[in-house]
């Protein structure tokens, strides 16, 4: 039985994991590489990179880095920012990505999702959609894309951009919630139920988890494949295996054996 | 300690599987061209993506026929993801003619929930097949793709997965194994893989047949 995925996100910049408001008061916590075997052997599903630096110059170190990864920590990974190309796509994989995850590019030139999934295969092709919720003059609530790392508002219908995206080639989409993330204030389950509803693809959620109960909901209720949290699993509020149990305990088919690193 | 060829022809994780080789005490050669796969004792066929260019890449690095005559010469080889569905005849994904190896064609995963299956799920087998030694039924590997092979030959599945419907997980003719999950990125247990077939080939290699890979 196909299991529901956990995955930490390490938002990395400069080849050193930073912790902050997502770009602000970014603060060094460490190594990547560490981390993310600390994670495998606690059992995370995979790992997400997230290159908020994604300075073009900077582009040597993701590589290196990416590299490190791949070379100890045996579960895939999966790396995004600042790739706006399908030559930069294919040096991530070449360093040993495992799936690239593209957002601003992709909104920005939409055919990159189909030029990279008819090169690499749609199953390496992410593609993130951070979405922030509006209310509309009819009581209605929509959600609008946002890109460059939630900055700026493009317009676009999330949940219409979601659909695009698969039909371009996305083989899974990983789903913000601009107004959830870094609040504690659980996934944005409505959000994630309007796109899983209309897409095959595989979603994974992401913004607002505060504890198991949290995922458990963006699965049962929002139609998620797949979870995706970064702080409280950095600052320890809860361990992937808490996360698991609770997801078990729920019925979830979760996997209970752990990952390695080397 | 045994070296292994790794078929380089830029469809695929290699840095993993080079990696997860010397984890498990092989020695991995990554394999650009024929020349490179002298003097290796065992084969990978990695690859992630579609067949059609796969095969194309494949061509154009001259190894279609050493990859060919590596199996006819029954010397040990590990085909993993597209590498497994390579062996087949062709793909319904875009029509490629395929390696043709094994008899039937690669087909889109019937019944899928979602697509591609993405994400660890349970293998299962019966009996003990040797590449899944130290294991037992029902453990996860992480899967990632859309099309599965359909063999003409169902002895040749000697382990299954269901997403949807059940579907070959590993395929194995003599030497010649092969798997649809990533061994590389399934943790312990895929390095598990990794260390059976290198075990494998090391006590059943082949001599290389004179002329087999000129």
């Amino acid at each position: 039985m196909l299991s529901r995925r956990v995955i930490p996100c390490l938002d990395v910049a400069a080849g050193r994991v930073v912790k902050g408001t997502r770009f602000v008061d970014l603060v060094d916590a460490g190594d990547p590489v560490e981390l993310a075997a600390r994670y495998a052997g606690e059992g995370a599903d995979e790992i997400v990179y997230l290159d908020i630096g994604a300075a073009p110059e900077g582009r040597g170190t993701l590589l290196a880095l990416v590299e490190r990864t791949a070379r100890s920590v045996f579960i895939p990974l999966t790396v995004g920012g600042g790739v706006r190309a399908v030559h930069e796509m294919r040096d991530v994989l070449r360093a040993g990505a495992d799936k690239v995850s593209l957002n601003s590019a992709a909104v920005a030139d939409p055919t990159l999702i189909n030029r990279c999934a008819a090169r690499f295969g749609r199953q390496a092709v992410v593609v993130a959609i951070d979405a922030a919720r509006e209310s509309l003059p009819d009581g209605q609530d929509r959600w609008i894309a946002y890109v460059r790392g939630g900055r700026e508002r493009t317009g676009l219908d999330a949940v219409a951009w979601a659909e695009r995206a698969v039909e371009l080639g996305a083989g899974e989409l990983l789903v913000t919630s601009i107004d959830r993330d870094g609040t504690g204030s659980g996934f944005d389950t409505d959000l994630l139920r309007a796109i899983s509803s209309r897409v095959s693809v595989p979603v994974i959620a992401s913004g607002g988890a505060a504890g198991p109960g949290d995922f458990v909901r963006a699965i049962c209720d929002g139609g998620a494949d797949a979870v995706l949290a970064a702080s409280i699993f950095h600052r320890r509020t809860f361990a992937i295996a808490e996360v698991k149990r609770a997801m078990a305990e729920a019925g979830l088919s979760v996997r209970l054996t752990s990952g390695v690193a080397a | 300690m045994i070296r292994v060829a790794v078929a380089d022809y830029g469809a695929g994780n290699l840095v993993s599987i080079a990696r997860a080789l010397e984890v498990v005490g092989a020695e991995p050669v990554v394999a650009r061209d024929a020349e490179a796969l002298r003097g290796a004792e065992a084969l990978i066929v990695p690859g992630v993506g579609a067949a059609g260019p796969a095969m194309d890449r494949l061509r154009r690095r001259g190894l279609v026929e050493p990859i060919r005559a590596w199996i006819a010469g029954g010397r040990p080889v590990l085909g993993i993801c597209l590498g497994l569905q390579l062996l087949f005849e062709r793909s319904d994904e875009d029509g490629a003619a395929t390696l043709g190896i094994l008899g039937g064609p690669t087909i889109e995963l019937a019944g899928a929930p979602t697509l591609p299956h993405i994400g660890w799920n349970t293998v299962d087998w019966t009996g003990e097949p040797a590449l899944f030694a130290g294991l037992a039924p029902g453990t996860a590997f992480y899967f990632v793709h859309s099309y599965v092979a359909a063999p003409l030959d169902p002895a040749v599945v000697i382990a299954e997965a269901e997403h949807g419907s059940r579907f070959p997980a590993a395929i194995a003719r003599g030497n010649l194994l092969a798997v649809q999950f990533h061994p590389e990125r399934s943790g312990n247990d895929g390095l598990r893989v990794l260390a059976n077939f290198a075990a494998i080939a090391a006590a059943r290699p082949l001599p290389d047949p004179a002329g087999a890979l000129a």
